[in-house]
């Protein structure tokens, strides 16, 4: 399994990667941790005229915080996400997915941004995204515009970038007070993709809820936010009842494919117990 | 075809080649350099047979390209003893009956040696999550995590010895 033939560029600046990018706009990937583009080009599934690699841009990898939100760099490995005391003390959410992407080797190369911009709905962070509300940062030769993440996954594998974009930066708002957030996981192995797993970020007020975002991961063909789930518990005091709503609605609004993980029902169901589990650790957080 | 110079330091010696773009740093390592020790299992990022160290950090070398190494440090299972003398995780397998077959156990090391480098502690739950990348299907991974175990407490006794003299 020997990859295509494909052009090779490794610049070292952003701004030389934007322009590699512009001259071979149509043909060209950018090339970031790869581990998820190298072996789709394995399997031939993708074959690119030309890489442009940017694991030499230095400049995209770091995670701090900045006029009200955390900013991810592009290049920032997974790993670097879970030793992060800044992710590990408010971002109980993004700590929980850096623990269950893929596998611990993988993590070392894979990139946070790669894993958006791949826009695989099996990938954990367009879920942790969705529900963090988070804005992608994106540079082209034209200059620097950001996306709203509800705006960014388009369809299946395909978003909101132009061809001569590079996203460079993810932004996720600073949790407001009395917010909690929980990603949870089923997986058949560690490394697989998710049967299902639901990322919740919530704010409470007193015992009310006051807002309250979900995503899911690998139960539709374009990353989703289980909306009917949201509703469920905004305004509502989180009881038993109220949860188990929730988690009936993610159940159902959730359009799962069947393959080897699962049949649909199961996967409605896993993704309805998974809800409930993640409402709950969410809860228990609110800081 | 697009050809590129490249210069990788590979256990502390710098080769320098032309090389296709599209050659995977396994590729690099095993044709290039014949350097076997490095093994192919899966070939799809499951195994971690390939696993070596890039710049410190452990990586599936069939899934890096030799291009995208250019410049940086390349540690493989060869470069883990030092004059002849094994390093305490190799010592740590040949005691604790850490292999069976062998094939997935340079990975095993290299994921160990950099599991090592950043928590010289590891709890076995660490240890365990810490090979998760790695598979074996001889040992039932126990012998595996004893022989980590092993050269914790071997290198962390070399280091206390270093300390007192």
């Amino acid at each position: 399994m020997i990859p295509g033939e494909f052009n090779y560029f490794a610049p070292t600046t952003l701004q030389e990667a934007v322009s590699l990018l512009t001259q071979h706009a149509g043909g060209a990937k950018i090339l970031a941790g790869g581990q998820s583009l190298i072996p789709a080009m394995r399997f031939r599934l993708a074959a690119p005229e030309t890489l442009i690699d940017i694991n030499n841009l230095t400049e995209l990898q770091y995670i701090r915080e900045a006029n009200g939100h955390l900013a991810i760099g592009a290049m920032t490995r997974e790993a670097s996400l879970r030793d992060s005391d800044l992710v590990h003390g408010r971002y109980h959410l993004l700590a929980d997915a850096a623990r269950v992407i893929a596998d611990p080797i993988v993590r070392n190369m894979a990139t946070v941004g790669g894993n958006l911009a791949h826009s695989d709905p099996a990938n954990d962070h367009p879920a942790v995204m969705l529900a963090y509300n988070a804005q992608v940062v994106a540079v082209g030769p034209s200059g620097m515009r950001t996306i709203a993440i509800d705006d960014f996954f388009v369809d299946l594998f395909q978003n909101a970038l132009h061809e001569d974009e590079i996203l460079t930066e993810i932004r996720i708002p600073k949790p407001a007070a009395n917010s909690g957030g929980a990603y949870v996981k089923m997986e058949r192995k560690v490394g697989d993709y998710a049967i299902s797993a639901v990322a919740v970020q919530l704010t409470l007020n007193g015992n009310t809820c006051s807002a309250a975002r979900i995503g899911l991961t690998n139960v539709s063909a374009v990353p989703m936010r289980a909306r009917n789930a949201e509703q469920a518990l905004i305004g509502k005091q989180l009881t038993d009842d109220v949860i188990e709503a929730a988690g009936m609605a993610a159940g159902s609004e959730c359009d799962p494919s069947p393959d080897l993980r699962g049949s649909v029902d199961y996967k409605r169901d896993i993704t309805r117990v998974l809800t409930k589990r993640a409402v709950r650790a969410a809860i228990e957080r609110v800081q | 075809m697009s050809k590129h110079q490249v210069t990788i330091t590979v256990n502390g010696q710098a080769y320098t080649r032309e090389i296709e773009s599209r050659l995977l740093l396994v590729h690099f390592i095993r044709e290039e350099l014949s350097l076997t020790g490095t093994h192919i299992g899966c070939d799809t990022t499951s195994c971690g047979a390939c696993t070596v160290l890039l710049d410190g950090a452990a990586v599936k070398s069939c899934t890096v390209f030799a291009v995208t190494a250019n410049g940086k440090q390349v540690e493989t299972i060869e470069g883990v003893a030092q004059n002849g003398q094994m390093h305490p995780l190799q010592e740590g397998f040949w005691e604790k009956h850490g292999l069976q077959c062998g094939y997935c156990t340079p990975g095993m090391i290299m994921s160990a040696k950099h599991l090592l480098s950043k928590n010289p502690n590891p709890t076995e739950a660490e240890i365990r999550q810490g090979i998760s990348g790695n598979l074996c299907r001889c040992t039932g991974y126990n012998k595996i995590v004893e022989a980590v175990q092993y050269a914790a407490e071997k290198l962390n006794a070399d280091a206390r010895e270093e300390i007192a003299s």
